[in-house]
């Protein structure tokens, strides 16, 4: 085992060498984030640095790496909240919109089914009590030819109501297919919404995922407090649609009052002049989807609720030819000519789209509010000094950690302990570098992952040279006593350390935030430390070995 | 002679079965104990895993938990739990609390408002407080994570089991299990004694403590699976009392540089680590003893099949990387 390939001996130490590389930037934090977010802000708004971005910049060297290990909310302060989206508001919704459908439907039907009446119900089911009960299967038939394919992959085939007949009463609701292509919709929409909202603000490096089926998480690294990350999703994006006066390319248009002038989303330097008043606005609209078009052109398909279909219904009889505004918060995202009117509360965008800007279109129509309410199940806030204390705190016990475990290494193991210290600070280093390489969050008990990793991580080595003891204890010299030493002890340190990587595993697996950060921590702490111990520990002790050639060793 | 400081001497031979039935009969015991003491006293949840909140506040001035909660009872929240927090990193003006009220009734969600009027009622009594850390948790989730909690610790031990089974033996691995939820279960019994409290964190801990723990029993499994190929007709009770004997060195040595790590984290990292960090110290000792007395006793009982194995090579299967 002395004799190591020199090839071999280059990819230990050239991957030492890259693990101080890529940790160092965590030494210098402040600058380095400063370097990347410069950067960051520059590449977004496309022009040239400011002097204060340039500096930021050039803080960093470029050709150093710039990864830096994220810190976690624990460390660096901000908000948590995990909110659960109420599903079940939009099954109601959609019902309720379906009413007035159906009541015009069933009423041109009265000489069959006699005269209608919306009977009480719990919410998401439509009861239509009809006054002529031979006339069920007829008023049955006639609702479900109002029912709609289901829009998803999944659910094709499929109707989206479920209508029966009970007596007198007609039962409609939405079908299960239904149900579950609408909980895909909320939900992605939700998200959707939350993230723009969020970006707004733009904190560095937010965090909404979805948790489960109905559960989102947003994590707000930075902001003051969860009421206030609260406040700010609950902001709905004004969505409205106003009558076009004027398109111009002149941003100083003089408009007269009651009227407004607003700018393009994707046409740059075109400015419209729209009536202030919207005639319907997006808290109206039911549903927006990609579609295509009779000519099979990427269009947009969208709904309003009963009264907005009215509303909207009435406007377009009157204006065909005109083009009417759909204005996002304050900016005209289309502006689309009316080709007929749109009876029925529900109608198609079309114009020079692509498949891509379709979907991103109905997402911004979606977008005006959240689909469903949200109720929060957990909310953090961790201020910044409580951050910083604990940092303080984590970096002053790893030191002393460090420390006496070096201390006591070379008071049990002399020189080599000292080659294992050597090995455990590459280890530490090594830590610090895989976690910026892959970009983890280092959270509080992550900390105290890494100084427990400290204290473990010399256990390979004490079981190697535990083993040479022995070995030099039974008579053997000191080439084989270290050959021996490595050989035996492997199977007890792999035994060892897969053990305990497996309760890293499952901790990520199962855990959520901090519990994960620690999880991580440990995870790589293990792998990392099998490597130092066994080949840097090993390389170190060969080269000291090829260097001062003792005839006998002490361990 | 270079000087070593050593904490074992070179060749040990303690008979380790000596008091096999006072020290695993004390196991047996104090794991019996503790499943009483979590029944009788009941763990100190915090709101992870029971719903409320928890308000960290920070102030210039001393803390006086009277009047503290003499402006805090009118509000009418329930239990409130006000505690002083101490910390040797702590600024000599540095005066930290922790407040826990209870989930509200008929509240899913936290409640901003509850919150909002804990704080106004706060600063009228101490205009210098802040309120560094705001944590509320519904009663819903809190209810999930109990449950993943426990389905983090028996996969856990689950897995150990089946992965140490088929590196060594079956009785290896039932020896393994025991000896870790031993460890766990009488930590969680210390947990509920000094009413530490018990939360996300305390899971990770305990989760830790079955990886060190099954960390320093397999060790001793390794070196007595080696010395069972070696002396193929010594008594399995001296077979195994060589194996810890000789490993005893090790196993000193590994859990002393442990300790001192979690040591200095227990001094110098702060209070809001203490919790995770005097659980896993009791867990790493609980370890320790564990994989010396606990673990080879059930092995010796059950017995081991010391027969040939087709494969004499299949134990050490890793021995034979090179670097």
């Amino acid at each position: 085992m002395l004799q190591i390939p020199l090839w071999k001996r280059f990819l230990i130490w050239g991957i030492c060498a890259l693990a101080v590389l890529f940790a160092i930037p965590n030494a210098f934090y402040g600058r380095v984030e400063s370097h990347n977010d410069a950067l960051a802000a520059v590449a977004v708004q496309g022009t040239a640095p400011t002097p204060q971005q340039q500096a930021a910049i050039e803080s960093w060297p470029s050709w150093m790496p710039s990864g830096l290990m994220n810190l976690g909310l624990d460390l660096r302060g901000g908000a948590h909240l995990l909110a659960e989206v109420q599903l079940s508001d939009v099954y109601a919704d959609r019902i309720d919109g379906l009413w007035p459908e159906m009541r015009d439907a069933l009423r041109a039907a009265r000489a069959e089914v006699g005269s209608i009446r919306r009977a009480p119900s719990e919410p998401g089911v439509l009861r239509i009590q009809i006054s002529n009960p031979d006339g069920i299967a007829r008023a049955v038939q006639i609702a479900r030819g109002l029912a709609q394919p289901v829009q998803s992959v999944t659910g094709t085939g499929q109707n989206d109501l479920d209508v029966r007949g009970e007596g007198d009463t007609i039962v409609i609701q939405l079908s299960e297919a239904e149900r579950t292509a609408t909980d895909q919709r909320t939900l992605q929409q939700s998200l959707e919404i939350i993230r723009r909202r969020v970006d707004e603000v733009g904190t560095r490096e937010p965090t909404i995922q979805r948790q489960g089926d109905d559960r989102i998480l947003i994590e707000v690294p930075g902001i003051g407090s969860a009421a206030e990350l609260k406040s700010l999703i609950g902001t709905t994006a004004q969505l409205t649609f106003n009558t076009v006066v004027n398109r111009t390319t002149d941003a100083n248009t003089p408009v007269e009052p009651g009227q407004e002038l607003l700018e393009s989303e994707d046409e740059p330097g075109v400015y419209y002049v729209v009536q202030a008043t919207p005639v319907v606005s997006g808290e109206q609209l039911v549903d927006a989807q990609p579609a295509f078009d009779q000519n099979n052109r990427p269009a947009v398909n969208f709904r309003f609720n009963g009264s907005g279909g009215r509303i909207f219904g009435d406007y377009t009889a009157q204006n065909i030819g005109r083009p009417f505004a759909i204005v996002l918060d304050e900016r005209v995202i289309s502006a689309p000519v009316i080709n007929s009117a749109i009876p029925g509360g529900s109608g198609i965008i079309t114009g020079n789209f692509t498949v891509e800007q379709s979907t991103e279109l109905a997402v911004l129509l979606r977008a005006g509010a959240l689909p469903a309410g949200l109720e929060f199940l957990e909310e953090r806030t961790i201020g910044p000094e409580l951050g910083q204390d604990s940092i303080d705190a984590g970096r002053t016990a790893s030191i002393v950690a460090m420390i006496a475990v070096v201390v006591f290494m070379v008071a049990c193991y002399g020189w080599f302990g000292m080659m294992a210290n050597i090995a455990l600070a590459v280890n530490v280093i090594a830590i610090f570098a895989v976690l910026s390489l892959i970009g983890a969050t280092l959270t509080l008990p992550g900390i105290a992952g890494i100084v427990l990793t400290m204290g473990m991580a010399v256990d390979a080595n004490v079981l190697i040279f535990e083993r040479v003891r022995e070995e030099l204890r039974a008579g053997r010299n000191a080439v084989r006593a270290l050959d021996e030493g490595f050989q035996k002890a492997l199977s007890a340190i792999i035994d060892a350390n897969i053990t305990t990587f497996l309760t890293a595993v499952i901790m990520f697996a199962v855990g959520s935030g901090p519990v994960r950060g620690f999880a991580v921590t440990l995870g790589i702490g293990i792998i990392v430390s099998m490597f130092t111990s066994i080949f840097v520990a090993r390389s170190l002790i060969a080269t000291w070995y090829a260097w001062r050639r003792p005839k006998t060793i002490t361990v | 002679m270079a000087l070593r400081l050593k904490l074992v001497p070179d060749t040990t031979t303690i008979n380790f079965f000596r008091w096999q039935w006072l020290t695993f009969g004390s196991s047996i015991a104090l794991m019996i104990a503790s499943l009483v003491i979590v029944a009788v006293m009941g763990l100190n949840f915090g709101i992870d895993f029971r719903g409320g909140t928890t308000i960290r506040t920070e102030s210039t001035q001393e803390v006086d938990v009277g009047t503290y909660r003499s402006a805090l009872q009118p509000l009418g929240i329930g239990d409130i739990i006000i505690t002083e927090v101490f910390d040797p990193g702590f600024r000599a003006d540095q005066h930290v609390a922790s407040i826990r009220i209870e989930a509200q009734e008929n509240a899913e969600a936290a409640t901003p408002e509850t919150v909002a009027r804990v704080q106004d009622a706060l600063r009228e009594i101490d205009p210098s407080i802040t309120f560094p850390s705001v944590e509320s948790v519904g009663p819903k989730v809190s209810g999930e994570l109990v449950r993943s909690a426990v389905i983090a610790l028996v996969l856990a031990a689950l897995g150990i089991g089946i992965y140490i089974w088929f590196r060594f033996e079956w009785q290896f691995a039932l020896g393994t299990v025991v000896a870790s939820v031993h460890d766990v279960l009488v930590t969680v019994g210390i947990l509920a004694l000094f009413q530490i409290r018990f939360d996300l964190t305390t899971v990770a801990a305990l989760l830790t403590i079955l990886g060190y723990s099954v960390n320093d029993t397999v060790v001793v499994f390794d070196r007595l699976r080696e010395n069972l190929r070696k002396y193929k007709t010594m008594p399995l009770r001296d077979v195994m009392n060589l194996s810890v004997n000789e490993t005893l060195s090790r196993t000193i040595m590994t859990v002393v540089t442990t300790l001192i790590a979690l040591f200095a984290l227990l001094i110098f990292g702060g209070d809001v680590l203490r919790g995770f960090v005097s659980t896993i110290i009791f867990g790493v000792i609980l370890g320790t003893y564990s994989s010396i007395y606990m673990a080879k006793n059930l092995v010796l009982w059950i017995g081991v099949n010391r027969e040939p194995k087709a494969n004499p090579k299949a134990g050490t299967k890793f021995a034979d990387i090179d670097a």
